[in-house]
């Protein structure tokens, strides 16, 4: 081998990979086999997601812990999770959260001729009646309530 | 047109949506280490509690008046100040995060045959949504939009928290009216010079007969702020850019003196440091340690000592950056030992992209490392408050004095607000 071939840097371009981008690939559990392919392939979706099926406005929804038994029959349980937009309208016989004096409460709002009720929904409990002495708002609206079987 | 939508005392705001019995009662909201008083609702500020004092000073004056003081719930109005951006992104795809609770608004391209009216429905959305009193300034460039915005703060009954500076007329009025001190950009020092050139108003900071003065002054920046408030827009709406540095530097709650101590310190701050870095896909090349010394003589005298080193690779690495810093740390201690030290700080700079992180042949940090860091991040993340950290870091003695701390209402599960059913 001729001396001055040794001595001359060899000449490499550097390519560095683009890693800026991102692409997202459905994962399919399925090991690779050469026999006949899954069925299930052309009908990929995407997965069930509890945040968009439960949630309409994440922005202004949250979670709240229900703590007592005055709502039972409304379906919400002692330590239920309650979802809660704070977006959407008070209407009649909706459940909400309020704040009455000093204390957040969940109770479903009836409206009457001599005005507002908070309505337990357990015999065991009384409709509180909202006064003007009360120091009262409708802090947001349930929409659904997460329950531990 | 622009808009610049301001939340009101948002602090302490935050605190009274998941605690609404202090609605219309004097709130504060404390600093780190419940130091300073750093939000003050606008029953707070009417009784005359002054912005920043720290809490000793006032702590009697507070419970005079009954006044509702909380510590800083920085993970609260994260969240909450995240909910707001998103809804206004929803009235505009132009949105400028420019602080926690300030965002600029652009409405290129848009229609919107009323500004006062659609700026009220900015507002009540985020009232109604998230219970977050916000005023809004509308105009032709950012400047006059935080001008506009300080109108409607200011006459809150007039302009309903709305004010648009849409005629000359308007513009004119509206800078007459704003003191050169409140305008965008000039600084305590620059007042100073601008009063004793008897320029006294955002106005006479736009007459034809400063401009050179401003240019010799405040160079570029000054001559397209007066542009702007003069009603052509030169400044747009800014992407948003990973920060070039992070820093973090505490004060202690009293003076250090020990090498293991001011160690612990510095260690929790490289940690610290190097989180946020990989959160945002940055490794830093340079890590910077400071520390200060007080002297308690009248007027009190702060030292500062800092010394750098800087790195063959970008790291993201706790462990790396951590010994970076204890190297620097002993460096310092050695030439300054004795001193009283009153604060301490860790910095890193000179970041880049991770992705565009460059490969060396034999300067390079264990491939390890990156593993790890991610492990621990994603534990950290799942059980919260920075569990696992470096045998250096102890918890025990440096907890944060977060005395009157809210719950973490929208960020754990362990913590979110409970509804009575009785």
């Amino acid at each position: 081998m001729p001396l001055d071939r040794k001595h001359k840097a060899q000449k490499l371009t550097f390519f560095k990979s683009d890693l800026q981008s991102e692409l997202k690939i459905p994962y399919v559990s399925q090991g690779v086999s050469a026999g006949f392919p899954s069925p299930a392939l052309d009908f990929l979706e995407t997965t069930i997601d509890l945040n968009k099926a439960l949630i309409e406005d994440p922005e202004t929804t949250f979670y709240i812990k229900a703590e007592g038994h005055s709502m039972i029959d409304a379906g919400i349980n002692d330590k239920d999770i309650l979802i809660v937009d704070r977006s959407l309208e008070p209407a009649d016989k909706k459940i909400a959260i309020c704040f009455i004096d000093g204390e957040f409460t969940v109770k479903r709002l009836k409206l009457e001729k001599d005005g507002l009720y908070l309505m337990p929904e357990n015999q065991a409990y009384k409709p509180i009646k909202i006064s003007e002495e009360n120091n009262f708002m409708i802090w947001g609206i349930v929409t659904y309530v997460i329950k531990k079987i | 047109m622009y808009a610049l939508v301001d939340c009101n005392n948002f602090y302490a705001s935050c605190e009274r949506v998941f605690q609404p019995q202090y609605n219309g009662k004097p709130v504060v909201v404390l600093s780190n280490n419940d130091g300073c008083i750093i939000s003050r609702s606008d029953e707070a500020k009417a009784l005359g509690v002054p912005m920043g004092a720290p809490e000793f000073k006032v702590r009697e004056m507070l419970r005079q008046h009954n006044v509702k003081v909380f510590s800083s719930n920085y993970a609260l109005y994260g969240d909450m100040s995240r909910r707001a951006m998103n809804i206004l992104n929803r009235f505009t795809p132009y949105v400028e995060i420019y602080s926690i609770d300030e965002a600029f608004l652009n409405f290129e391209g848009m229609s919107i045959p009323d500004y006062d009216n659609y700026g009220k429905q900015i507002k009540d959305t985020l009232l109604k949504g998230l219970s977050l009193p916000v005023c809004i300034g509308f105009a032709p460039t950012k400047a006059l939009s935080k001008v506009a915005n300080k109108i409607a703060r200011k006459y809150p009954e007039r302009t309903n928290g709305v004010y648009v500076i849409d005629t000359e007329e308007k513009r004119i009025k509206a800078l007459r009216w704003t003191k050169i001190e409140d305008v965008w950009g000039i600084g305590y020092r620059m007042k100073k010079k601008m009063k004793a050139k008897n320029i006294l108003t955002a106005y006479d900071f736009t007459e034809p007969f400063h401009e050179s003065w401003v240019k010799k002054e405040m160079g570029v920046i000054g001559l397209r702020l007066r542009k702007e408030l003069l009603g052509e827009s030169v400044l747009g709406i800014e992407e948003p850019a990973n920060k070039k540095s992070i820093a973090i530097t505490r004060s202690f709650p009293k003076q250090l003196t020990e090498f293991d101590a001011l160690r612990e310190r510095v260690s929790t701050f490289a940690s610290v440091c190097a989180e946020k870095l990989r959160a945002q896909d940055s490794c830093c090349h340079t890590v910077v340690v400071m520390l200060a010394t007080m002297e308690h003589k009248t007027p009190a005298t702060k030292q500062y000592y800092h010394n750098s080193i800087t790195l063959p690779f970008g790291t993201d690495s706790t462990l790396t950056i951590n010994q970076a810093a204890i190297r620097i740390l002993e460096k310092l201690y050695e030439e300054h030992k004795g001193q009283r030290f009153q604060k301490a700080g860790v910095i890193v700079t000179q970041l880049i992209n991770t992705n565009e992180k460059q490969l060396h042949l034999f300067e390079e940090e264990n491939p390890k490392h990156h593993l790890l860091m991610k492990a621990i991040d994603k534990i950290n993340t799942k059980i919260g408050d920075r569990k696992v950290k470096l045998g250096s870091q102890d918890s025990k003695t440096w907890n944060m004095k977060q005395n009157m701390l809210s719950p973490k209402y929208t960020t754990r599960w362990d913590q979110i607000l409970v509804a009575k059913c009785h």
